[in-house]
C-alpha cells in the first residue's frame, strides 16, 4: 500500500480500511440491533453519508452493500489526508452539526474522542461480540464500557532487517534464524546490535526515538494513571527506557534519523541502518524508499512482547440522524469477510480474529521481502500483542514532548540525557 | 398645494442622499471590515477569557488567566525569540537585497522585461514546492548545501539542530519568495521620481551612488514605509516556512524555530486543544504587532525625511536658477 508516500509524523499513515461484513445484520432478521425506535425499519428508504480518509478501500464494498439493500444509498466523502479529516472531524463536532453519518477515525484521536462519549452512538451489539482482536476492541471502549468505534485496520509491528547486511557482519541471515537470535527482550535486541556493530559500519537502528515509540506501547500505563492523573515525571519505566534507549544511542547503534526527514528518505538508499521497527504498513514505505535495494527481510518476532503502531475504527456520530442504520452499515462494513475484501484491493490489514486466520491472508507474500509470508508473520504479530496502553487526554503531549526529549540527545546532539530530562519534566508540566 | 408638499419631500430626499451616500458608497469595505476583522477580533479575546477546548467549546471565565499562563511558559518566550529573530534576519535582508536589485533594474539594461519577471517568479512557486525543494538542500546529512560545502571541507552545517542555523535557512525561504515582490514595488516608486532631479545632481556633480543616497532613498521614503509595515505584519506571522522546515511541524525538538504563530497552533490544535490559551497568544502578538509596527513608522521617517528636506531644497533652488 502506498499510502506510505505521504509522510505523516507520528502515526501511520493511513490506516486503511475496511472490511467486511457479513452479518448483514440489515437485510436479516435475525440479530435485531438492541436500540429500537420509529426509525428502526430496515427497509424504509434513507441516504447515508460516509467519511474516510486515505484509502480505506471502501469504494467497491459500498456498491455491493447498496445493490443489496435497494433502500439505502451510501455516499462516501474521501479526504485526501488523514489530518484533513481530523480538523474536519473536530470543527464539526464543536459546532454540533455537519458530520456525516459514519465517521472513520484514526486510533490516535480516540483519546480525545473518549472525552466526550455523548457525541458517539454506543456500538456495543451481540453481533460484533468477539470480532475484533481484544486490544483492538479496547481501544475504543471509554471506562465505562462504552463502544465508540468498529475496528477497520491495525498495523501490528514486526522486526524488519537488512539481510545482505546480517551476513556481511557474520550474523545469521535467514529470518527463521533472524527471529531466534533477535531473542525476545529489548536487551536482546540492543545486545545483537552490539555484535552487529563490531562487524558492520552501518549504524544498527534508525533512531532512538523510532525504538522508543514501540517501547513505550508495551506499558500499560506510561504516562497516566487509570484515573487520567499524569505520572510520566514519576514513573520510573518511564525513565528507564528512556535511559536504554539512549544508552544504546551513545553506544553508536543510532543513524540519528528523525523519521520521515529527508536525511531519513534517503538513508533507504545508502544503507542508513540494517533493522527498524516494522508495522505491517511500513512494507509500502520501505518498498518505495528502497526502490532497486535487495536484502529487506522481516523477522517473525517482536522484542518485549507483540506492539502495534496505528489502525482506524468506524464511528456513529450522535449528530446524525440515522444511527440504526448508520450502525448496521458500519457493522456490516467492519465485517471478516469486508476486511479481507479490503485486504486484497488496499493490503489494509485486518483487525478481527476470524479474518486473521483466513486463508486469503495468510497465503500473502511480499516479493520485495525476499518473498517472506508477511500475511502469516503479521497475522501472528497481531495475535503476539497482549497489552492495550491506556492513553488518555494528554498522551500524545507527553509523547510529543518524549520524542523531542530523545530527539534533542539522539538526533540534534544539543542535550545530554540527563538535561533533556529536566527539559522533558517541564515540558509536560506546561501541558496541566 | 400638493406639488409644494412633494417638493419639499423631494428637496428633503436630495439633501439626504448628499449627505448619506458618500457613507453608503464607502460601506460595503466597513461592513466586511466589521464581520471578517473587528468581530473575529473581539471575539478572540473573548475567548482568551475562557477556557476553551476545540472540541468541548466554551468552559468557565477565568479572567486573564490563559494570559498569565502563557507569558509563564518558556516555549511562549522562545517563539518570541525566534520570531524575532527570523523577522530580523529575513525582513532586513529582503528590504536591502530588493533595494539593490531594484536599483540595477532600474538602469537602462538590455533585456528589461525579461529581468523584470525574472525576479518575480520565485513568487508564483507555489510555497509547498519551495518547501520540498529547501527541505532537500537544507538536509543535515544529506543536503545540497552541506555536500557543496564538504567539497570545501567545510564541516556540515547542523541545520535543524542549531538556532540560529535553522533560522538562517528559513529566513533564506523567506527571502526566496518575498524579494522580488518587493524588489518590483521599489522599481515602481523608482521610476515615477522625476528624472529632473537626476540631471540636477548630475550638473552638481553628484555620482551614481551619491544620486542614490540622496534622491532615490529619500524619494522612497513612502514606498519603504509601506514596505517595511506590511513586512513586519507578515514577518511577525511566520508560519508555513517554519512550520514545513521538519516533519513534526513542532519546530524542532529543542523548539528552534518555534515561532508564536506555531505556538498559538500548537496549543489550539495540538495536544492541548486549548482555543483560550491559543487565542490569549493570539492577542498578545497583536498588540505586539501594532507596537512594532508604530515603532517601524516612526523610525522610518525619521531616517529619511532629513535628507529628503534637503533634497526638496536642492531642487527647488534649481528650478530657481534655471
Amino acid at each position: 500500500m502506498r499510502t506510505g508516500a505521504q509522510r505523516r509524523p507520528l502515526f501511520g499513515q493511513f490506516l486503511a480500511v475496511t472490511l467486511a461484513a457479513g452479518t448483514l445484520v440489515a437485510c436479516g432478521g435475525g440479530s435485531s440491533s438492541p436500540s429500537s425506535s420509529a426509525t428502526t425499519d430496515p427497509k424504509a428508504p434513507v441516504t447515508l453519508t460516509v467519511a474516510t480518509f486515505n484509502e480505506f478501500g471502501y469504494d467497491e464494498l459500498i456498491k455491493e452493500y447498496m445493490a443489496a439493500n435497494p433502500n439505502v444509498k451510501v455516499e462516501h466523502k474521501k479526504a485526501a489526508t488523514a489530518n484533513e479529516a481530523r480538523d474536519n472531524l473536530n470543527t464539526r463536532l464543536a459546532a454540533g452539526s455537519g458530520l456525516s453519518d459514519i465517521e472513520a477515525v484514526e486510533v490516535d484521536w480516540l483519546a480525545e474522542l473518549k472525552q466526550y462519549p455523548d457525541q458517539f452512538v454506543d456500538l456495543n451489539s451481540d453481533s460484533v461480540k468477539g470480532r475484533w482482536v481484544e486490544w483492538k476492541t479496547a481501544q475504543a471502549t471509554t471506562t465505562d464500557g462504552k463502544l465508540i468505534g468498529y475496528g477497520t485496520d491495525i498495523g501490528p509491528e514486526a522486526i524488519c532487517y537488512r539481510a545482505d547486511l546480517f551476513k556481511a557482519a557474520g550474523l545469521p541471515s535467514d529470518r527463521a534464524e533472524v527471529a531466534k537470535a533477535l531473542g525476545t527482550s529489548w536487551d536482546d535486541y540492543f545486545a545483537l546490535g552490539e555484535q552487529f556493530k563490531a562487524k558492520s559500519k552501518v549504524p544498527w537502528m534508525e533512531s532512538a526515538g523510532a525504538v522508543y515509540n514501540a517501547m513505550v506501547n508495551q506499558l500499560p500505563n506510561a504516562y497516566e494513571d487509570k484515573d487520567g492523573k499524569i505520572i510520566a515525571g514519576e514513573n520510573a519505566e518511564v525513565k528507564a527506557l528512556y535511559d536504554k534507549v539512549l544508552a544504546a544511542s551513545a553506544k553508536g547503534l543510532s543513524a540519528h534519523l528523525a523519521q520521515w526527514s529527508d536525511d531519513w528518505t534517503g538513508s533507504f538508499q545508502r544503507d542508513g541502518f540494517a533493522t527498524m521497527m516494522c508495522p505491517s504498513w511500513m512494507l509500502g514505505v520501505i518498498e518505495g524508499n528502497a526502490a532497486k535495494v535487495t536484502g529487506w527481510d522481516i523477522a517473525n518476532t517482536f522484542p518485549g512482547g507483540g506492539g502495534n503502531w496505528g489502525g482506524s475504527f468506524l464511528t456513529v456520530p450522535t449528530q446524525g440522524k440515522n444511527h440504526d442504520a448508520a450502525k448496521r452499515l458500519a457493522d456490516w462494513l467492519t465485517a471478516p469477510e469486508q476486511q479481507i475484501k479490503a485486504f486484497k484491493s488496499k493490503g489494509t490489514f485486518p483487525s478481527q480474529v476470524q479474518a486473521l486466520s483466513s486463508a486469503d491472508l495468510t497465503g500473502t507474500t511480499n516479493a520485495f521481502f525476499n518473498g517472506a509470508p508477511t500475511g502469516q508473520i503479521f497475522s501472528e504479530r497481531a495475535k503476539a500483542v497482549t497489552v492495550a496502553p491506556f492513553k488518555g487526554p494528554k498522551y500524545s503531549g507527553i509523547n510529543d514532548a518524549m520524542q523531542q526529549a530523545i530527539g534533542r540527545v539522539d538526533i540534534d546532539k544539543t542535550d545530554d540525557a540527563a538535561s533533556s530530562w529536566e527539559k522533558f519534566l517541564t515540558a509536560i508540566k506546561a501541558l496541566g | 398645494m400638493a406639488s409644494a408638499e412633494s417638493q419639499g419631500w423631494r428637496q428633503k430626499l436630495s439633501r439626504l442622499d448628499v449627505k448619506l451616500s458618500p457613507y453608503i458608497y464607502i460601506s460595503p469595505f466597513f461592513i466586511l471590515f466589521a464581520v471578517l476583522g473587528l468581530f473575529p477580533l473581539a471575539y478572540t479575546f473573548w475567548v482568551s477569557m475562557h477556557n476553551w477546548n476545540l472540541i468541548g467549546g466554551q468552559g468557565a471565565f477565568v479572567g486573564f488567566d490563559n494570559y498569565t499562563h502563557v507569558i509563564g511558559q518558556e516555549f511562549f518566550w522562545r517563539g518570541m525569540r525566534n520570531t524575532f529573530s527570523i523577522f530580523i534576519l529575513s525582513g532586513v535582508t529582503q528590504t536591502l537585497a530588493a533595494l539593490a536589485l531594484a536599483a540595477v533594474l532600474n538602469q537602462n539594461i538590455r533585456a528589461k522585461t525579461f529581468w523584470r519577471m525574472g525576479v518575480l517568479l520565485p513568487f508564483v512557486i507555489a510555497p509547498v514546492a519551495v518547501g520540498v525543494i529547501f527541505s532537500k538542500m537544507f538536509a543535515d546529512q544529506s543536503g545540497l548545501i552541506n555536500g557543496m560545502l564538504a567539497w570545501f571541507s567545510i564541516d556540515p552545517v547542523k541545520w535543524h539542530a542549531g538556532v540560529l542555523e535553522s533560522h538562517v535557512a528559513i529566513a533564506t525561504m523567506v527571502n526566496f519568495r518575498w524579494t522580488g515582490y518587493v524588489t518590483l514595488i521599489f522599481l515602481a516608486a523608482m521610476q515615477a521620481i522625476p528624472s529632473e532631479l537626476y540631471e540636477a545632481a548630475l550638473l552638481d556633480g553628484a555620482n551614481r551612488m551619491r544620486q542614490f543616497v540622496s534622491i532615490t532613498i529619500p524619494m522612497l521614503r513612502p514606498t519603504i514605509i509601506f514596505v517595511v509595515i506590511t513586512a513586519t505584519i507578515g514577518g511577525l506571522q511566520i508560519f508555513d516556512e517554519p512550520r514545513v522546515f521538519d516533519q513534526s511541524g513542532l519546530g524542532g525538538s529543542d523548539r528552534q524555530w518555534m515561532t508564536v504563530t506555531m505556538y498559538i497552533y500548537e496549543l489550539g490544535w495540538g495536544s492541548q486543544k486549548s482555543f483560550g490559551r491559543a487565542a490569549a497568544v493570539s492577542w498578545i502578538l497583536f498588540l505586539i504587532i501594532i507596537l512594532v509596527g508604530v515603532l517601524n513608522f516612526w523610525i522610518t521617517q525619521r531616517i529619511s525625511s532629513g535628507d529628503s528636506k534637503k533634497v526638496e531644497k536642492a531642487a527647488a533652488t534649481k528650478e530657481v536658477a534655471a
